[in-house]
């Protein structure tokens, strides 16, 4: 792994707004760390150099005349290439919209820029989201900085490589099903999924609308708080929205977790978790219970049917929501003599097998006779995870649990195989059916060598204490290694 | 009975006759009129150059979210409650199916949980027909299919423009409770003036914004089981609608007669032909794979919210039906006219100012179609009625100064006098009769032989010699009594 | 496999893919069938869950009432979303034509 030429954002961000250090400066040396090693790491599909330089400038300009850019001022951000940018090539790594330029902005991109971040390029993932390994790019896969014989994860593999390989300080990716934990864990960097409703979707290309929801990827817990706080909060384009204003998290990131009822999940540390991975969730219990919490264990006895219920609900929203690349509008056109041939020719051209695979799935269990038996079970089957979620939060203020089953694995191991590739959701996709928010912190490493993340769950909004407990495992990784956090 | 009444005999082969009633559910789509489009701010509007309301919503963009116009919800619920409906929780769902001018390749609609159910239509006759539910959903864009004389079976191409795509549809369903096409034309009508009264649409069918279909079967009369149906479809106009439920009715019975069965069948409603055609049949139907749209909540009208769209309803045309019959003395059909047009109102103000109620009425139904009628002032229109039942104006005069009080308002006296409508004296009108009769004695002489058709000859020519100022009916009387009838 | 209706077959894939206006070759239906009955086989574990008298959740949130005032908020340049297009005549979308009628 390269050496990290930069600061923590908030770092950055202080520097820049007290005039310390140029924008400028900063954009043009993550852009000379992706020039030199991007080759390798395949993160971004689209670099957005010259609207980074040029936005840069524009922030030195305005600190120069005394005002202050925001929070964020100078910080570049990685966005996933399913994040809609004005003008900016936004491909979801699919043929279908390979030369599409939204001319619209995310909210979250307009929030960015608002607080002074500096939008530097779009990452790959997996097409439209749909993977865990960022190998379903119709682009070409990514590599995990630490290895690159492996993968980073997916689908938000491009963003957590980049921040991974310090391309840029933060990153914005999504998460249906682990898309933001997944790649953080296998890539040693923090990575959180808000509150569902937390921030907005719109400008989002959806994948599973009930479970899709955008987070920060970053270095440092502290991190990807700072950024959380910018793109969190109501948002009147997007009516699944929570009304209010973002959450506060820096200002209680150091409280710690004394007193906190902490329960790590068993039916989640058993079959299926590779030992060095539950050794480090059983390390992180024991960092939180040295730092005062009150850790025992803890039964969600549903959560072993989310992938079941995932792999039904997931692909159904998939089918309808990618229905719209039809041809007829934007992005690819394969002619046809008929308006029905062409949009069969378009899409049969246009996707890839991954998302034919959902999309026929979701089709299928939506389909005339089929309704009841598969989605209207699976979204009984959700009910249930929420329930035992609600019950065990009766008892518990956090959860802990693996982010994923294994460390990183080697690239091309599981693309024949969809079931093994999906199964390695299987720690992650219960709090997107729950719509609570979890947070993966690296934590150590496994025998391999490999960044190992532990996730920290919460209630709905429970953001705050979440935070609060991951800081205080990245404090205690730190404190173990001797060194700065997760670097 | 006749087939417009809703059955129909036919004498089957074996001899026996067996009566057939029309049986016909009727699904209007109508489009509300809000400002702007139902999931997105664009305008929604009628006629602008293509594609200038569109934007990332309504165009479908990938990354775009769907967020509810609070006016359209607002405007369903008036409709729901001026139909009597249950006003309930409802959700939306995506009916999905690929077609061009379907942006997002599904519509946002509601399916099983609509906002509106359980209602009822009152028609002028006084016959009820069920509503079975009334709910909200998206409209699609338009094509205009270019070459093949517009066929779209026959087009070169099409091209769709996406203007109309997500304006604000109801759909109201009806009840299989219609019986005729002549009673779906009269259950269209008062839709529409229950859409106009509730400001819910503009109901124009010709632009588009109400578009009817017809669920049409038919059934032994008497029999308690439907039939079964076909849907009607492109029916542009109530006219169309009627012609094609007979139509179609009748084919269903001939179908029937001839020992052969009704297929279930989506057909089409060719103006020109005066023929339904098939479109596909029921076999080949659409599956929707409906589904919860996760980009929205639930819609759940809470009790303040349905009472101060209760309090803000008009009062609706069957109410104003019966309060002007109970005024006047007549029943609610008779005065339907009257209220369609808008002028019980002014007919209710000129009773209270002592009006007569039938002068009242003739002169709403046959005078003032199409008048601004609504600065003219109650009390003059009543003075106008009473200065007529006391004979001091003709009917054709007392036409002559409701015109002008039309026109330039004033005092029907005044203006009956300056028009010189001083009422004939007994005398006067008397030795006018005898003069014409004595200038015109063969006439007289047909009359008096019972020749009625002559009456009109000397009405008009007594007429002409007062210059209008006789009563026509005082001039018959006087024939007759001169007559010794 | 109970309610799960036995395994998907190569006629549902088939039937699926006109749905979802997608061809696939002989080799493709072949291999997609296989991997959407192993998920689906999968799947069918939640037949062990008693789902009697639960009701589906469509939604993580407990939100209601989202609605939006009923004002103009300006649209897209006409000339931008029709220059993204694959065919445009006069100024609107061109398509090749539409078999099969509106449903």
């Amino acid at each position: 792994m390269g050496e990290r030429p930069n600061l923590a954002a908030t770092e950055i961000a202080a520097a820049v707004r007290a005039g310390e250090r140029r924008a400028a400066d900063v954009v043009d040396e993550h852009l000379a760390v992706i020039r030199e090693r991007d080759g390798e790491i395949h993160a971004f599909l689209t670099l957005m150099d010259e609207h980074a330089r040029s936005a840069a400038e524009g922030i030195d300009r305005r600190v120069a005349a005394g005002e202050d850019p925001g929070p964020l001022a100078g910080v570049p951000v990685a966005l996933k290439d399913n994040l809609c940018t004005r003008g900016v090539p936004t491909t979801c790594s699919s043929r279908i919209l390979e030369h599409w330029r939204p001319p619209y902005d995310a909210t979250v991109v307009s929030r960015l820029v608002a607080a002074g971040a500096v939008p530097i390029g779009k990452t790959n993932l997996d097409e439209f989201a749909m993977g865990s390994s960022t190998e379903n790019s119709a682009f070409g896969p990514t590599r995990n900085p630490h290895d690159t014989g492996r993968v980073p994860g997916g689908s938000s593999g491009g963003s957590a490589a980049a921040v991974a390989a310090g391309f840029a300080p933060l990153g914005l990716g999504s998460d249906t099903g682990g898309s933001i934990r997944q790649p953080a864990g296998l890539c040693g960097v923090v990575g959180v999924k808000p509150t569902y409703g937390m921030v907005s979707r719109y400008g989002l290309v959806a994948f599973a609308s009930s479970l899709d929801q955008i987070g920060p990827l970053a270095p440092t817990v502290a991190d990807a708080a700072a950024l959380l706080e910018v793109i969190a909060g109501h948002d009147p384009l997007d009516s699944t929205s929570i009304p209010g204003p973002a959450p506060a998290l820096r200002a209680s990131l150091d409280q710690g977790v004394d007193g906190l009822r902490v329960g790590v999940i068993t039916e989640l540390l058993g079959e299926g978790i590779a030992p060095d991975v539950r050794a480090r969730v059983e390390a992180a219990a024991d960092a939180l219970a040295a730092a005062g919490a009150k850790v025992e264990e803890a039964s969600v006895p549903a959560v072993g049917f989310g992938l079941s219920a995932y792999y039904l609900i997931a692909p159904a929203e998939a089918s309808s929501n990618l229905a719209r690349y039809d041809g007829v509008r934007y992005g690819l056109r394969v002619e046809a003599p008929t308006t029905g041939a062409m949009n069969v020719a378009t899409r049969t051209a246009g996707f890839g097998p991954e998302v034919k695979r959902r999309i026929m799935m979701g089709s299928f269990v939506l389909s005339s006779g089929y309704y009841d038996a598969y989605y209207g079970k699976a979204q009984k089957v959700r009910t249930l995870i929420i329930r035992d979620f609600a019950a065990a939060y009766e008892t518990f203020d956090l959860l802990v649990c693996p982010t994923t089953p294994t460390t990183a694995f080697p690239l091309g191991a599981k693309v024949s195989d969809p079931l093994a590739m999906y199964l390695s959701d299987v720690c992650t996709i219960p709090s997107n059916l729950s719509g609570d928010p979890a947070i993966s912190v690296p934590f150590g490493r496994g025998d391999d060598g490999l960044p190992v993340g532990v996730q920290v769950l919460a209630p709905a909004l429970g953001e705050a204490p979440m935070f609060r407990a991951a800081a205080v495992l990245e404090h205690a990784m730190a404190g173990a290694a001797g060194e700065g956090p997760s670097r | 009975m006749t087939a417009t009444q809703g059955t129909a005999t036919e004498r089957t082969g074996a001899g026996s006759t067996t009566e057939w009633e029309t049986v016909v559910g009727l699904e209007v789509h109508c489009e509300l009129a809000t400002a702007t489009k139902l999931f997105c701010g664009c305008r929604n509007a009628f006629g602008d150059e293509p594609n200038t309301n569109v934007c990332p919503v309504c165009l479908g963009l990938p990354g775009s979210l769907p967020v509810l116009n609070r006016q359209a919800v607002e405007l369903a619920m008036r409709l729901g409650e001026a139909l009597g409906c249950t006003v309930r929780p409802s959700l939306f769902h995506r009916k999905n199916y690929f077609y061009p001018d379907m942006p997002k390749d599904y519509q946002i609609s509601q399916y099983d949980q609509p906002i509106n159910v359980d209602g009822f239509l009152e028609l002028p006759d006084g016959s009820r027909v069920g509503i079975e539910r009334a709910h909200l959903e998206e409209d699609t864009g338009k094509s205009t299919h270019v070459g093949g004389g517009g066929r779209i079976h026959e087009a070169d191409h099409s091209l769709v423009d996406y203007n109309r795509s997500g304006v604000p549809l109801v759909e109201i369903v009806s009840r299989p409770d219609v019986r005729s096409g002549e009673q779906a034309r009269a259950y269209v009508n008062e839709l529409r003036a229950v859409l106009l009264a509730t400001g819910a649409s503009d109901a124009r069918m010709e632009e588009g914004s109400m578009r009817v279909d017809a669920n049409v079967s038919v059934r032994p009369a008497g029999s308690a089981t439907l039939g079964t149906r076909c849907e009607v479809k492109n029916l542009n106009s109530t006219r169309s609608l009627g012609r094609a439920i007979e139509y179609e009715a009748r084919r269903q019975i001939d179908l029937l007669t001839a020992g052969e069965r009704v297929v279930q069948q989506t057909r089409h409603w060719d103006e020109a032909d005066g023929r339904t055609h098939v479109l596909r049949s029921k076999e080949e139907a659409f599956d929707y794979r409906y589904f919860p749209e996760p980009d929205l909540v639930p819609l759940v009208p809470d009790d303040a919210w349905r009472e101060s769209v209760r309090q803000s309803l008009p009062v609706l045309p069957a109410e104003r039906r019966r309060r002007l019959a109970t005024a006047t003395g007549a029943v609610p059909g008779e005065v339907a006219v009257v209220v369609e047009r808008g002028l019980d109102e002014l007919v209710l103000a000129a009773l209270d100012a002592g009006g007569e109620a039938q002068r009242l009425l003739v002169h709403a139904e046959h005078d003032l179609a199409g008048e601004p009628a609504d600065a003219l002032d109650p009390a003059a229109l009543a003075a106008l009625t009473r200065m007529e039942v006391a004979g001091q104006l003709t009917a054709t005069q007392a036409k002559a100064v409701l015109a002008e009080l039309v026109a330039s308002g004033g005092d029907p006296a005044e203006i009956a006098r300056a028009k010189g409508f001083e009422a004939m004296g007994d005398d006067a009108l008397a030795a006018a009769v005898d003069e014409i009769i004595a200038a015109n004695p063969d006439a007289w002489g047909r009359y008096q032989g019972g020749d009625a058709k002559v009456t009109g000859f000397f009405v008009g020519q007594v007429m002409k010699a007062t210059r209008g100022r006789a009563d026509g009916k005082a001039v018959t009387r006087l024939l007759r009594e001169r007559a010794g009838a | 496999m109970g309610a799960m209706g036995g395994r998907i077959s190569r006629d549902d894939v088939a039937y699926v893919a006109g749905l979802a206006r997608l061809e696939l070759s002989e080799d493709e239906l072949e291999l997609f069938t296989g991997q959407l009955a192993a998920v689906l086989d999968h799947a069918a574990d939640v037949e062990a869950l008693d789902t009697e008298g639960v009701v589906p959740t469509a939604h993580p949130l407990p939100l209601v009432n989202v609605l939006r005032d009923d004002v103009v908020r300006p649209g897209l340049d006409r000339d931008e979303i029709l220059g993204a297009a694959p065919a445009v005549e006069e100024q609107r979308f061109r398509v090749p034509p539409v078999l099969g009628e509106l449903p």
